[in-house]
């Protein structure tokens, strides 16, 4: 659906003023972690050190760095092509389907390089699952698209309770319990993009990896996977990536901006530029084309 | 420019006379070839309708032939020896093709690096473009001479033949599937076996029966390989691989060439039998692949 950009810009802004804090302060008083993300205990669960990518010959990404913590939504936003996709799926190895493609660097996952030799990629995937941008789901029943991963797994015991289970996480259990049988091809984009959270939910990652996961949506069905995303960092890690930047503010403890920069030989590849807390990122950057991007003179 | 040459642009002119004359003729050619080919199947099918009909009864489809000696009552003569030769010799081609064929579409779209995959499509397609008698040489040559004809041979041959048929068919359904579903599987921990075998073949399997079906009903009618790996046959009704059996090409092959204007119809009525059994397969197939793509995608 396209929706003229002015509307969901403006729309965008209003929300801005109540989003940004509820990203710093999520509505979780008194949840297990202390509140404000700052001061929250960070606890690691991936450590980029250096990473370059390349497909072929040319690198997409070029020396990235940094941390991502437990528990906490972290945005990765650019312009097109600064390499946020690429990025992201490096995180559970999805690159590996391309021939050309290889890196540089670690990706360490709780201390594991993901990239070392005797690393099942399969196996990362199912600690660390995936959401597309457009939703994918499987041309089953609502139900066998949930239950499709835990047939996997071999976990046939209580199939039934573990797919209402995911489908209750994502938010969508009460818009299908009645027509479990129906084609997920039925719902509507925002309600099959909930269905491929909750496919990704019942296998019990512990990392969520989102690449523009509402790009393909509404507003109203935007909204409603911002507010899934802030209910499900209670008890997953969430790594997303957008190009709406009012997103990133509104859903994200921790934002990361990537930048395309050109080397030597006039080559284009994408860079880490700033990385902070998000209401650093957006209020005090410490990068000019930080500032530039958030206050949207750029990109 | 002025308002006048603007509007006058709408205009029916010369130029765009011509232009409509052009897209009549090139709209009215192509109506015509397409038809053309209606009617040349309904000419065929009428033709051969009309001469076989009168032969065909429950007896000529299950009794065996009988030799007319011209002395007393003539007896009723049938090709229930072809039927169950071609249903045997065709079961044990796709038997043999379809599993072949699939493994190598699959090879070809979702393993194989895009080079070999080039290569490999391209051998498929010559090893299509083989004429029928080559096989047959083939086959009979290798396997044949020195061993004797059988029904298994037979099948063997016609196999050689379905397997790029089939192979490319579900190679160009297997291509439809959209790499989103595969990255959707692969996103779950599924590994690339399981992900082919649960996500994408199922989403195939409507095409796949469809090409095999083609495939099935092409070779169904093939008579150059029969000839060399099947075609010494006695008129009894045999159901053992191991020997040459009747089948229905042969039939009418042989049939054709006897003086006996009673055999010429019993070679129609043979033919009538066979486009029969491809039209009866394809609708089967087409039902097949109907029910399993609702299946698929769920009660609606």
């Amino acid at each position: 659906m396209k929706y003229p950009s002015t509307t969901v810009q403006d729309a965008s802004e209003e929300r801005l003023p109540e989003g940004l804090p509820s990203a710093i302060d999520p509505t979780q008083v008194g949840a297990t972690a202390p509140t404000p993300s700052a001061a929250r205990a960070r606890e690691l669960v991936f450590r980029i050190e250096g990473l370059t990518a390349y497909y072929g010959e040319a690198a997409a990404i070029r020396d990235v760095s940094f941390e991502i913590y437990r528990r906490m939504v972290t945005a990765i936003i650019g312009p097109s092509g600064c390499g946020k996709s690429t990025f992201i799926r490096c995180l559970n190895r999805m690159n590996d389907v391309i021939p050309s493609f290889h890196t540089e660097g670690r990706i360490l996952y709780h201390d594991i390089d993901l990239q070392a030799g005797n690393v099942d990629p399969v196996a990362v995937r199912r600690r660390i699952g995936m959401v597309f941008q457009r939703p994918n789901p499987f041309p089953k029943s609502i139900y066998e698209n949930v239950a499709y991963g835990l047939r996997i797994l071999g976990l046939k015991d209580n199939l039934g309770d573990r797919v209402e289970q995911a489908l209750k996480r994502a938010a969508l259990w009460d818009e299908v319990k009645d027509r479990l049988k129906r084609s997920a091809l039925s719902l509507s984009g925002g309600q099959q993009q909930r269905l491929c959270i909750a496919r990704a939910l019942a296998i019990e990652p512990e990392v969520i990896l989102m690449d523009e996961p509402a790009s393909a949506l509404d507003p109203i069905a935007t909204t409603r996977i911002e507010d899934l995303m802030h209910e499900l960092k209670k008890d997953y890690t969430i790594v997303v990536v957008t190009h709406n930047m009012q997103q990133a503010a509104r859903v994200a403890d921790m934002t990361a901006f990537f930048s395309i920069s050109k080397g030597d030989e006039g080559e284009r590849s994408g860079v880490l530029v700033e990385y902070d807390d998000t209401k650093t990122i957006f209020t005090q950057p410490k990068d000019k084309r930080t500032e530039d991007y958030v206050t949207g003179r750029f990109g | 420019m002025s308002a006048d040459s603007n509007t006058s642009q709408i205009f029916r002119t010369e130029r765009i006379g011509r232009r409509k004359l052009v897209n009549h003729l090139v709209e009215a050619a192509a109506t015509v070839s397409a038809l053309l080919a209606v009617a040349v199947l309904v000419i065929v099918i009428g033709s051969v309708a009309k001469r076989g009909a009168g032969a065909i009864s429950w007896d000529f489809l299950t009794k065996t032939p009988v030799i007319d000696t011209g002395f007393g009552e003539p007896q009723p003569s049938g090709i229930a020896n072809a039927i169950i030769g071609t249903a045997i010799i065709v079961g044990i081609a796709v038997l043999l093709a379809l599993p072949v064929g699939v493994l190598t579409a699959i090879y070809l779209n979702e393993l194989a690096p895009k080079r070999v995959s080039a290569v490999l499509s391209l051998a498929l397609d010559v090893l299509n473009g083989i004429p029928a008698i080559v096989i047959g040489i083939f086959v009979f040559v290798f396997l044949v001479v020195g061993h004797g004809q059988s029904g298994l041979k037979a099948g063997f041959a016609l196999s050689i033949l379905m397997l790029p048929m089939v192979a490319r068919a579900t190679q160009e359904v297997l291509a439809l599937v959209p790499n989103s579903l595969r990255e959707a599987s692969l996103a779950l921990g599924a590994a690339k076996w399981r992900t082919t075998l649960s996500v994408v073949l199922p989403q195939a399997v409507g095409g796949i029966v469809t090409g095999a079906t083609l495939a099935t009903a092409r070779v169904a009618g093939e008579t150059a390989p029969l000839l060399f790996t099947s075609s010494l046959v006695s008129d009894e009704i045999n159901t053992n691989p191991n020997e040459a059996l009747e089948s229905i090409p042969m039939f009418i092959f042989k049939s054709a060439e006897q003086a006996d204007p009673a055999l010429h119809e019993q070679a129609w009525g043979a033919a009538l039998v066979l486009i029969a059994f491809i039209l009866i397969t394809s609708l089967l197939a087409r039902a097949f692949a109907a029910r399993s793509r609702r299946r698929i995608l769920g009660e609606r």
